[in-house]
């Protein structure tokens, strides 16, 4: 059944992609988007009927060179099962979406044909991404993660007569190389360290790498804590965290459609899925995970301001995103991966689920989306509207504090900035969280005000004319919406839960946990799995290094942040909420009561505004530090090794000296029988003098 | 005894009786007339011997006091002629018919020449090489000057006549030094005098003419001189038979002479092969690069295809032989697909071989345009068609053979001689619109041209099993 | 010195001299002259050899056939020899310079002569006793050397195709004998005797 899932994307790709001629752009849409319905609803049948155990499906040999042997295999966990069903379920209805979205797109010409194309590029997208998450081998995975780096390439470059959108794929791409660049260096030093690219041998040999010191660079590192970087460094490029961050607000130039898919709900998310992944590694190299708190906690808080000036309601959406990745890495880099995994789940929903709602309102106001040329959109585009506002609801985490009843935000973000707390012993981490929960309410509730209250700004024609989008569109948004709500309420036990529940449902062994967690859960140590998990501990012991640890996730012996953070104090409990209740009122304030107000602080406060709004100034760095440097040696290697040097020689080669030797051989080749004899004679001369000279030494 | 002999030289003997029983037959009934059907007769008569020497022959036999010798070598050589002749033979046909030269006697001197050229693979014996030799050349020299009306034709005729003698004679001085000092003409006879490679100057002399004759053949730089004038004056079939099978005989000759008869001095004609090698391999890409005929451009390009196939000598392997072989029967098949192009390219009627004159032919008849695209890109050795994989061979035999200089130089050689072949395909994909060439009518041009191209590409998978049979022949040649 | 190495000698100078003859020799009649002088001289020199009937055959074919044919050749053609020489005389030095290095270096390897251990056994064995040279001949032709003598008349065939195929043509313009015609002609058919009376005519 999983083959299905994952191949079935596939098959719609290459039909729509080469077949269209032959069956026509309708048919080809209906194919890919009939096929990602099919992959997405046996998702969810194998994500329900999954019982947590881990399975490996072989489907061919792939490579074989020396020691390097690799199936091309699935391996599926409760981590693959989530992903399965955030990927397609998401690509599924955004494929539905485009359908409207995608409908006679101002950016081609009457009667040119892109729709396919863009099918299918979502189609292999959508491959590639689950490939990616099914892998159960490094190269694989590397694999998918470079198929989704293309078709991001491909998406966002898709307005290819745009040059923004073509500069904005390469810088995509380009920023990507740099942390892929990381991800493969610490897939070569697995290799180099296990002698295998398998997840269960490198797991299984993951504590031995904590022992393991490893010479890199300058100097002498534990292995393990290096490679956990080198891999979080390719997690930093794919998921946009600080340093690597600049090229998803640039990646908004692609279709929203693709916006709510590969940058919010999925692609992005990769990084957090490797961290996951990892986990059996990543929970021997503390220092790696120090690493990743910091600049989870950095990027939320750094994105969050940033969001907060920004006037695209596509890019407000990028920083959030942007944000939200943030607190997925603190999760996973305080230990509790289950609930990164949990953010993951929630925020693909909701945010894919803000996006479409932005392309809807894009839709609906002809391509603008610039928000100071919206307001009052309330009455126009009611759908959208509610949907936008269950949206925005999730994101800022409205719920009731201190118990379980909330949009799915509430209780994802809750769980990280709890777990935040117990990891960082309210440190850091916690208070960037925390901070930045208070300004994503500001910036969510700042977009929902601008567009939908105040008064109709901008060209009057347009709002004339908006107008609520196609019903192909809608439905879409009304699944979303359903999971923006429930989601969080019906997981929260098994991705936050009681310590055993999420055992249960990751599949891992009962003993890990029972050991550390004796004194916290005795009265749940009568469980069904107690007597499993004492044959487990039997079979286990002797060979207990040698193996992989069973389950989809790992927690060190020591691990017990989870079952801290459920014992966290009331008022870390409930300070997001404040922070979100706080940030309402600031931007109700600024936006609703006193709109004259944000105008004034930003003239104010000037430098602070500007600094803010040109992102920290992270792309001028960037711009001066790596782009001109690299642009001047490029030009010199170019105009002068290429053009003088190599072009220089080779055309004077091929330009001057065989020109001259053709004219030669044609002068010699005089049409005369006796000057053909002489050649020969002399030919025949100068052999015998060479055998003479060389020969006759003999 | 001689019952045995007879019997290995069956094939030669059935053509030439063929030949001399054809030739009555014709002059007493109704001669030219006859030339249409005695062109297929012999075509067939090629591939049914192709076929028979191909299936029957097994191990190696001597005939004739050593002068014959039929071993695996020798078939794989034969089999090559035979059915590139007969290639050549029909995709002439009907352009010798409709020019009025199709004499009867054509189909029977190629038949002849083949017979030289069976004998001269097959030779054990300076003697016998150099009848071979001569028989071969012989008809060669009537065939090239068959068109007698046309000056072109028959200056080619006389060129090849009076510098071949010139050659003969060289070859004929050497083969008499070599007597001299091994006391004997046979192969075995020389092997075992020159056998402890300690051997007087004058012997190697004796070498050195040899080869000097017999890089004439192969037309190899210096030696190479009359080649263009030669096909460019001959008639276009009777080039493209020049280009194919007396090539394939001499380069086996060659191997044999070598290998066979001085087997014992590698090291010293190693160097010589070399030398002649990266000569032709430089000079033929150069000078091919100045040519607005076609018929001269490929003249150059066999030289220097004859100067990678040289290469494959040099190594003075095993492999090395291999590698000839199989970049000789590579070759042969490239060039006749392109020859099949060159025989039908034609004005009003009229053969015309500018250059120039193929401008925009993809417009015209995009399928050929695409075989040509292919051969040519082949000939010039472009990855993953199968002429890459016969430059591949030899420069790897070169290497092998530790002659790692002429790999590269041979590497250089074939980037400067993509050159030529770039143009010949900017004119039929990017030329400047010229008056059309007459759309080809001739399906069996047309068949060895797709034939060839599609040779071309669906060989890379296996080489059509020829790496093994190859490997053999050259196995029983140097051991 | 014996008559025998003095004859050898002789006849080794004199054909070296006609040779080099031939080719300096202004005259064309000339040249065909010294070549029959180095004819006769190797004729001579395969006599001192032993072998009569080789000696004969080049007196009886080369002087008294291919030579005489040459001298009528050159005497029906009319080609300016004196001006090809002239032109091949601007070419004289090269020549004479390849000419002095490829002698210097048959010098060298002329002088330092030597054979292989195996070559008098292989020279000897060919040697047969107690027969006739032309029996000799006759035995190594027709059975040594059975593929080469067989080889040589398919080699003459094709001299002898080629010669009428590049030289005969069919004119239309003449009337041709038909031997077959004229053998089969029927005189009672080709003949009509009539009777003419006098004074009247047909």
């Amino acid at each position: 059944m999983v083959t299905i899932i994952l191949f079935a994307p596939l098959i719609g790709a290459l039909v729509a992609g080469f077949g269209w001629r032959f069956i026509g752009e309708t048919a080809a849409q209906w194919i890919t988007t009939g096929m990602l319905f099919l992959s997405a609803l046996l998702s969810w049948v194998v994500f329900l009927g999954h019982d947590g155990g881990t399975t490996h499906i072989v489907l061919m040999r792939w490579i074989e060179s020396g020691s390097l042997s690799t199936d091309w295999g699935i391996r599926l966990d409760r981590v693959t099962a989530t992903m399965l069903i955030v990927v397609t379920t998401v690509s599924a209805l955004v494929h539905l979406y485009s359908f409207g979205y995608m409908d006679k797109d101002p950016q081609w010409k009457e009667g040119e044909s892109y729709k396919p194309r863009f099918f299918a590029y979502l189609s292999f997208f959508t491959f590639s991404m689950l490939m990616l998450v099914t892998s159960d081998n490094l190269v694989q995975m590397f694999f998918g993660w470079e198929g989704v780096g293309v078709a991001s390439y491909l998406l966002i470059g898709f307005y290819y007569r745009k040059p923004s959108a073509n500069a904005a794929a390469i810088k995509a791409f380009v920023v990507n190389r740099v942390g892929d660049f990381g991800f493969a260096l610490g897939i070569f030093g697995l290799f180099y360290l296990t002698d295998s690219i398998k997840l269960d041998d490198v797991f299984a040999a993951a504590p031995e790498l904590a022992n393991t010191q490893l010479s890199f660079l300058w100097g002498e590192w534990n292995a393990a804590n290096l490679i956990a970087v080198l891999l979080f460094i390719g997690a930093m490029g794919k998921s946009a965290q600080l340093f690597l961050h600049t090229w998803l607000p640039d990646a908004m130039e692609g279709p929203t459609p693709v916006s709510a898919l590969i940058h919010a709900a999925t692609m992005v998310t990769a990084g957090v899925f490797l961290v996951i992944r990892m986990s059996p590694l990543i929970e021997y190299a503390p220092e790696a995970k120090q690493f990743i708190v910091f600049v989870g906690a950095s990027t939320a808080f750094f994105a969050a301001t940033v969001g907060l000036v920004q006037n695209d309601i596509k890019r407000v959406i990028a920083y959030s995103t942007c944000s939200q990745l943030g607190y997925m890495f603190v999760a996973a880099g305080v230990g509790v991966y289950s609930v990164a995994l949990f953010h993951l789940l929630t925020h693909a929903f909701f945010k894919a689920m803000l996006f479409l709602s932005a392309g809807s309102v894009i839709n609906a106001m002809h391509h603008e989306q610039d928000m100071r040329n919206y307001g009052n959109l309330r009455k126009k585009i009611p759908y959208t509207f509610w949907a936008m506002m269950i949206g925005t609801l999730a994101i800022t985490g409205v719920g009731i504090p201190l118990t379980t009843i909330g949009f799915a935000g509430f209780l994802s973000k809750d769980a990280v900035i709890e777990s935040a707390f117990a990891g960082t012993a309210g440190g850091y981490g916690f208070w960037m969280l925390v901070i930045a929960a208070m300004f994503t309410s500001f910036y969510s509730w700042r977009l929902m005000f601008m567009t939908f209250y105040g008064r109709a700004r901008g060209d009057k024609h347009t709002h004339d004319n908006a107008h609520e989008s196609p019903l192909v569109m809608l439905v879409p948004l009304g699944v979303l919406a359903l999971g923006a709500v429930f989601s969080g309420m019906i997981w929260y036990g098994s991705f936050f839960g009681d310590h055993n529940k999420v055992n249960a449902f990751f599949g891992i062994e009962a003993h890990v946990s029972s050991e550390e967690t004796a004194t916290d859960d005795t009265a749940n140590t009568g469980h069904g799995s107690a007597a499993e998990a004492e044959d487990a501990v039997a079979d286990t012991a002797g060979e207990h290094m040698a193996a992989a640890p069973v389950g989809a996730i790992y927690m060190g012996s020591e691990n017990n942040v989870m079952d801290e953070a459920h014992k966290a104090p009331v008022w870390v409990k409930i300070s997001p909420f404040i922070a979100m209740i706080i940030g309402f009122l600031f931007a109700y304030w600024f936006y609703i009561v006193n709109p004259a107000l944000p105008k004034a602080l930003a003239k104010h406060q000037r430098p602070m505004y500007l600094f803010l709004l040109n992102k920290w100034y992270f792309d001028e760095i960037y711009d001066y530090i790596f782009i001109r440097p690299a642009k001047a040696i490029g030009t010199f290697l170019w105009k002068r090794g290429d053009g003088k040097v190599i072009d220089g020689t080779l055309n004077g080669i091929a330009m001057g000296i065989i020109p001259f030797f053709t004219r030669l051989a044609g002068r010699m080749q005089t049409g005369y029988i006796f000057t053909y004899a002489l050649a020969t004679v002399i030919g025949i001369t100068v052999l015998i003098t060479w055998m003479t000279l060389t020969g006759g030494a003999q | 005894m001689l019952q045995a002999d007879l019997n290995i030289i069956a094939p030669e003997i059935i053509l030439s009786v063929y030949a001399m029983l054809a030739l009555i037959f014709a002059v007493y009934t109704k001669k030219d007339a006859l030339a249409g059907l005695l062109i297929w007769t012999t075509a067939a008569l090629f591939t049914g011997l192709a076929i028979w020497i191909g299936m029957s022959g097994s191990g190696e036999n001597i005939a004739f006091d050593g002068m014959f010798v039929d071993d695996g070598f020798a078939r794989f050589a034969k089999v090559v002629i035979l059915l590139s002749a007969a290639a050549i033979l029909l995709m002439g046909k009907d352009y010798m018919e409709r020019r009025n030269m199709a004499r009867f006697e054509y189909p029977l001197l190629v038949a002849l020449s083949v017979v030289g050229m069976m004998v001269m693979v097959s030779a054990g014996d300076l003697m016998s090489l150099y009848m071979g030799l001569e028989l071969q050349s012989l008809a060669l020299y009537v065939v090239a000057s068959m068109r007698r009306d046309s000056i072109k034709s028959t200056e080619a005729g006389l060129k090849y006549f009076v510098l071949g003698a010139l050659s003969s004679g060289i070859l004929l001085y050497g083969a008499s030094l070599v007597y001299g000092y091994a006391g004997t003409t046979g192969f075995a006879g020389i092997v075992m005098a020159a056998g402890n490679g300690q051997v007087s100057l004058g012997m190697l002399f004796g070498l050195v003419f040899v080869i000097s004759g017999l890089a004439f053949k192969v037309s190899a730089v210096p030696f190479h001189m009359w080649t263009p004038d030669v096909y460019e004056g001959a008639p276009s079939p009777i080039t493209a038979f020049f280009a194919t099978a007396p090539k394939v005989a001499a380069m086996g000759l060659f191997a044999r002479v070598l290998f066979d008869a001085f087997g014992g001095v590698i090291g010293d004609w190693q160097q010589i092969i070399a030398l002649l090698s990266v000569l032709s391999m430089f000079l033929g890409a150069i000078a091919a690069i100045g040519q607005t005929d076609i018929k001269r451009l490929m003249a150059y390009s066999s030289i220097a295809h004859m100067g990678f196939a040289l290469m494959g000598l040099a190594a003075g392997t095993a492999f090395g032989v291999q590698a000839l072989l199989i970049y000789m029967t590579i070759y042969v098949t490239m060039n006749i697909g392109t020859f099949a192009f060159i025989i039908s390219m034609e004005k009003d009627g009229r053969p015309v071989t500018d250059i120039k004159s193929l401008s925009m032919l993809s417009k015209r008849e995009p399928g050929k345009a695409l075989a040509m695209l292919i051969l040519l890109f082949s000939l010039a050795g472009v990855p993953p068609l199968v002429g890459f994989f016969g430059k591949f061979y030899v420069l790897r035999a070169a290497y092998d053979a530790g002659l790692a200089w002429l790999a590269i130089a041979g590497v250089i050689a074939s980037v400067i001689g993509a050159f030529y072949y770039l143009r010949i395909v900017f004119y039929i994909y990017f030329g400047e619109e010229t008056d059309a060439l007459d759309k080809g009518k001739s399906p069996i041009l047309w068949g060895f041209l797709m034939a060839s191209a599609v040779i071309m590409l669906v060989g890379v998978v296996n080489l059509f099993g020829i790496e093994t049979i190859a490997a053999n022949a050259a196995a029983t040649l140097v051991n | 010195m014996t008559l025998v190495v003095l004859a050898f000698y002789m006849f080794a100078i004199s054909t070296l001299l006609g040779g080099l003859m031939t080719v300096i020799s202004r005259n064309p009649v000339h040249s065909v002259l010294w070549l029959i002088l180095a004819f006769l001289s190797a004729a001579g020199l395969f006599v001192l050899l032993g072998a009569e009937f080789v000696a004969m055959l080049l007196i009886i074919v080369y002087v008294g056939a291919v030579a005489v044919l040459f001298l009528f050749v050159v005497m029906m053609l009319d080609v300016d020899f004196a001006e090809l020489k002239a032109e091949m005389a601007r070419y004289m030095p090269l020549a004479l310079l390849i000419g002095v290095v490829v002698l210097m270096q048959l010098g060298i390897a002329i002088g330092a002569w030597e054979v292989a251990e195996t070559a008098e056994a292989a020279r000897g064995a060919v040697t047969p006793e107690d027969v006739t040279n032309t029996a000799a001949l006759g035995l190594l032709l027709y059975d040594k050397y059975f593929l080469l003598f067989q080889l040589s008349g398919l080699i003459l065939l094709v001299a002898m195709i080629g010669a009428i195929l590049l030289t005969l043509r069919h004119r239309k313009d003449i009337k041709r004998q038909n031997v077959l015609q004229q053998m089969w002609r029927d005189p009672a058919e080709a003949m009509e005797n009539i009777d003419v009376k006098p004074g009247q005519g047909l």
